[in-house]
């Protein structure tokens, strides 16, 4: 118990910090928001020095900051210069979009790996490992730019699959399985591209993983027991294979909004990723901060959620935390 | 006459007594065996004398001197008089060194002698461990285990000590081996003087090379004497229970080991 | 024949990664009848561990088997399929490996681990399974029985962990157990515990048993027959009560002397010298033709050198192979 407490504290000061020097940062970078107004010679240098106190950009930077804290811890993240709207429903909807991607990436990239990896190291240096291992090479090579506009050219050529976006014009219209079939067209390259451009890491260290573990001792005793082959693969190597595993999942879950930035972009997916792009050039102060701490979250949690699992799932760890 | 006396000493958190008031002296020239069970607090003891833990209360003295209340330097010259031997070669030996290397780091470490003098002094011990030279080239895995704890006690007397703490150093060994590895100990000891703590639970080797026989259980000494005594009238249940444990191979009645 | 094991020249190689072949076993036979017990007696590099999964056919990928057979209760093992031998092992042979702290699955409950066993020989149904478990717990541990069910191996001691390994090994009701050295790790008086426990299963279940071992005084009073392995090869073989009272074979005899005595008679000596045996006998020791004992040997002759020595029968039971008994080899 004491050790996730002393997680959850150090999560915090983390989130503090991440907030403090994101705050800093984007408000100590040359320019801000109504400097490109200044250009516009429609607009009365009266009105911008207005606005800029509205939104209080005249006020020294600890007090910024001070009130930034306050509002979010009330839940709100701030307001938007460019959308005129505040900073919390933006992000979270583009998050969401973001998500709907990601997180179906990811079950489906481990989903491959896993089997693959663990049928690749069964048959370590024979025929199959091989094929895999050049797979995944092929793929590491390849940028994920190529993958994605590869992918994109397929469309086109196949004519099946739309070329960008979220969803169709016409999605309104659709009923509501009308409307899940379109999303769904919508998805698959994405993420294809997506999983195609993380599945060779995966593999990869689950096969390392596997490959340390089939030497050991304990499964040439159980093999001796008569134990059959996909217990002995399943229910005694895998999990003692899992530790490394585990970190490693713990850090795709951290990277579950940050990590589809370039596929959404080419892909013109709404996500958080050209969200907060957009925002940056433009530095709209508020929403960078408020998609940074997101992000910091996500991170974090990430992280925490793996400490979980590997205090679940290796009794050795559990064992010596209680003694 | 060289004596080590100690007393009364503690372990740590929660008031587990790993050494409780244990004293002893070992006299220049001669072995003293511990026999006791995993627990007893044999492997204590041997840091302790190695001075590789402080103990919690006592005292000992080495040559007359006192090394519990030394300074950090000195006794690191004290640490070159006393060496230790493990039980698993393969554990204390680096796996990435050639034999030449694992032999001349103790004195690569002090930083006294130049390659070639430490080189010879290798040499020389290879020698006296019964080891030819060319295994100088070879890595500890190339090795067998009767070899590879020949190169350790090589190692250990690298430092010209005076006292060599052997903690189950023949255990890991096959029979013949140990045979191999016990009398070259006792050649050494004839030959440079050698002073040695022998630690063990194996009695019947203990009782070989041992001068005096010690029987630890619980952090305590239970029982001191010559192995004669020891072995003819045995005081306390320990060391009954070790004898009994002794497995026997009497051929004139071909009897069970009594259990 | 009848008897429940025969090994008939088995011959088993390993390459290893510098691409070399090392051979592990050359040409080992043996039978063992039910119930009985056999020890084998060897050293690091003998071939025991070898010889202790081959019987079950356990071959890691980079071993070689070049010829042999292995017959138990009359099918040869050797060319049985694999899920013949999964059948057989764990249920009808069962192997306790070296070393129980590396045997046992680091994460799992030792308890479930037993389970396992059971599971994968067809003995159905939750509550008949963990009863099963239970049962064969309490034989081992008494009292402690559903604490070390629960407990994890890094929790155990060595004796303990030792005992749970014995338990999967009876759990199904074998006929035959190899045990590798079953109580090399461990303190003096956990060893007669776990020989012990031996004793009570060979005298309570008739289990044949092969008890392998570097240590000569475990087998007093156990084991039937003894097996005396050396560099792969059977260099005696018969009754433990011949083989361990009077060994012919010159390295059995050397490695008994080899052995401290126990003597509680003043200047007996102690401290004098073992007469032990020099070298060793690592594979690149060994000499390429000839005995392989024969650069250690305190008896060798000159035929010795050239050739290697056939099995020789003292008596209908004690073979050994060396020339000294070899009535066609005068001086």
């Amino acid at each position: 118990m004491r050790y996730f407490l002393r997680r959850l504290r150090h999560a915090v000061f983390l989130l503090i910090g991440v907030s403090l020097l994101a705050f800093v940062f984007t408000a100590l970078a040359p320019g801000n928001y109504f400097d490109e107004m200044r250009l516009n010679p429609q607009i009365a240098p009266e009105t911008i020095t207005a606005l800029r106190t509205q939104y209080e950009l005249d006020r020294p930077m600890p007090i910024r900051y001070a009130h930034w804290v306050i509002s979010v811890l009330h839940g709100d993240l701030g307001f938007s210069f460019a959308y005129n709207s505040p900073v919390a429903p933006l992000l979270l909807v583009r998050a969401r979009n973001t998500l709907l991607l990601t997180v179906t990436a990811m079950l489906l990239a481990w989903g491959i790996a896993l089997p693959l990896g663990i049928w690749s190291a069964e048959h370590l240096g024979r025929l199959p490992d091989r094929l895999v291992s050049w797979g995944t090479a092929a793929l590491l090579v390849i940028p994920d730019l190529a993958l994605a506009l590869g992918l994109l050219v397929l469309a086109v050529k196949s004519g099946r699959f739309p070329t960008g976006g979220m969803v169709s014009l016409n999605f309104e219209s659709h009923s509501l399985p009308g409307k899940a079939y379109d999303l769904l067209l919508h998805m698959v390259l994405p993420i294809a591209a997506l999983v195609l451009s993380v599945l060779p890491l995966l593999v990869r260290h689950v096969r390392a993983a596997m490959v340390e573990v089939l030497d050991a001792p304990f499964l040439l005793a159980a093999e001796g027991h008569g134990i059959p082959r996909r217990t002995l693969l399943y229910l005694y190597a895998l999990p003692a294979a899992a530790n490394p595993l585990i970190s490693l999942f713990g850090f795709s879950i951290g990277t579950l909004l940050s990590g589809s930035l370039l596929i959404e972009v080419v892909m013109s997916w709404p996500g958080l990723g050209p969200f907060l792009l957009e925002a940056i050039l433009a530095r709209d102060l508020y929403v960078v901060i408020g998609g940074v701490l997101l992000s910091t979250l996500f991170l974090v949690g990430g992280n925490f959620l793996a400490d979980l699992l590997l205090f679940w799932a290796d009794p050795r760890i559990r064992t010596e935390m209680q003694a | 006459m060289k004596s080590y006396t100690r007393r009364k000493l503690a372990g740590h958190p929660e008031e587990v007594r790993a050494l409780d008031g244990v004293s002893f002296s070992i006299f220049r020239g001669t072995t003293l065996a511990i026999v006791g069970e995993s627990g007893s607090g044999k492997s204590t003891l041997a840091f302790c004398l190695a001075c590789l833990e402080t103990p919690t209360t006592g005292n000992i003295w080495f040559e007359e001197k006192d090394i519990v209340k030394l300074a950090e330097k000195e006794k690191r010259a004290i640490r070159c008089q006393i060496q230790l031997i493990f039980q698993d070669p393969a554990n204390s030996l680096n796996p990435r060194w050639k034999v030449l290397k694992i032999l001349n780091e103790p004195l690569a470490v002090q930083g006294n002698l130049s390659h070639a003098e430490m080189t010879s002094r290798a040499h020389a011990l290879l020698n006296q461990v019964g080891l030819p030279i060319e295994i100088e080239e070879k890595m500890p895995a190339e090795l067998s285990g009767g070899q590879r704890q020949r190169v350790a006690i090589a190692r250990a007397l690298m430092l010209e000590p005076k006292l060599l703490i052997l903690d189950e150093a023949l255990s890991a060994l096959d029979c013949s081996v140990q045979a191999q590895i016990a009398n070259l100990l006792v050649e050494l000891q004839e030959s440079l003087g050698m002073t040695y703590l022998f630690i063990s639970h194996d009695l019947a080797m203990a009782a070989h090379l041992a001068d005096e026989i010690a029987v630890m259980s619980h952090g305590r000494i239970v029982e001191q004497g010559s192995p004669e005594e020891i072995l003819k009238e045995p005081q306390s249940t320990v060391t009954l229970e070790l004898l009994a444990a002794v497995p026997r191979m009497s051929f004139s009645h071909l009897q069970a080991p009594e259990s | 024949m009848g008897s429940l094991l025969e090994v008939r020249d088995l011959r088993v190689a390993y390459r290893t990664r510098g691409g070399n072949i090392s051979e592990a076993l050359e040409g080992v036979s043996f039978y063992l009848e039910a119930g009985q017990v056999l020890g084998v007696l060897g050293e690091s590099g003998s071939g025991k561990s070898t010889l202790a999964t081959s019987v079950l056919g356990l071959f890691p990928a980079n071993a070689i088997v070049r010829t042999g057979a292995v017959l138990f209760e009359g099918r040869d093992l050797l060319q049985a399929k694999a899920d013949e031998l999964q059948k057989i092992r764990g249920k009808r042979i069962s192997l306790i490996f070296q070393e129980p702290s590396v045997a046992l699955h680091p994460a799992m409950r030792v308890g479930r681990q037993v389970r396992h066993v059971l599971a994968a020989h067809g003995t159905n149904g939750r509550e008949v399974v963990k009863q099963r478990v239970r049962e064969i717990l309490q034989t081992m541990f008494a009292e402690e029985a559903e604490r070390i069910g629960r407990s994890f191996p890094h929790q155990l001691s060595g004796g303990q962990r030792q005992r749970v390994l014995i338990a999967q090994a009876i759990a199904c009701g074998p006929s035959l157990v190899i045990a590798d050295e079953p109580t090399a790790s461990l303190d003096p008086t956990t060893q007669m515990e776990i020989l012990g426990v031996f004793r009570g299963l060979q005298k309570n279940l008739g289990l044949a048993t092969i008890f392998i071992t570097h240590n000569p005084a475990l087998l007093a009073g156990f084991a039937d027959c003894v097996l005396v392995l050396y560099a792969g090869k059977v260099v005696e073989l018969g009754p433990a009560e011949a083989v361990l009272a009077s060994p012919k074979h010159p390295y059995t005899q050397a490695l008994f002397q080899s052995i401290p005595p126990l003597v509680s008679e003043p200047g007996d000596a102690r401290k004098k010298k073992l007469p032990a045996i020099p070298g060793d006998s690592r594979p690149s020791s060994l000499p390429k033709a000839g005995c392989r004992f024969e650069p250690r040997c305190p008896e060798r002759m000159q035929v010795c050198k050239s050739r290697e020595p056939g099995l020789v029968s003292l008596n209908d039971r004690h073979i050994v192979s060396c020339f000294k008994y070899d009535a066609n080899e005068n001086r």
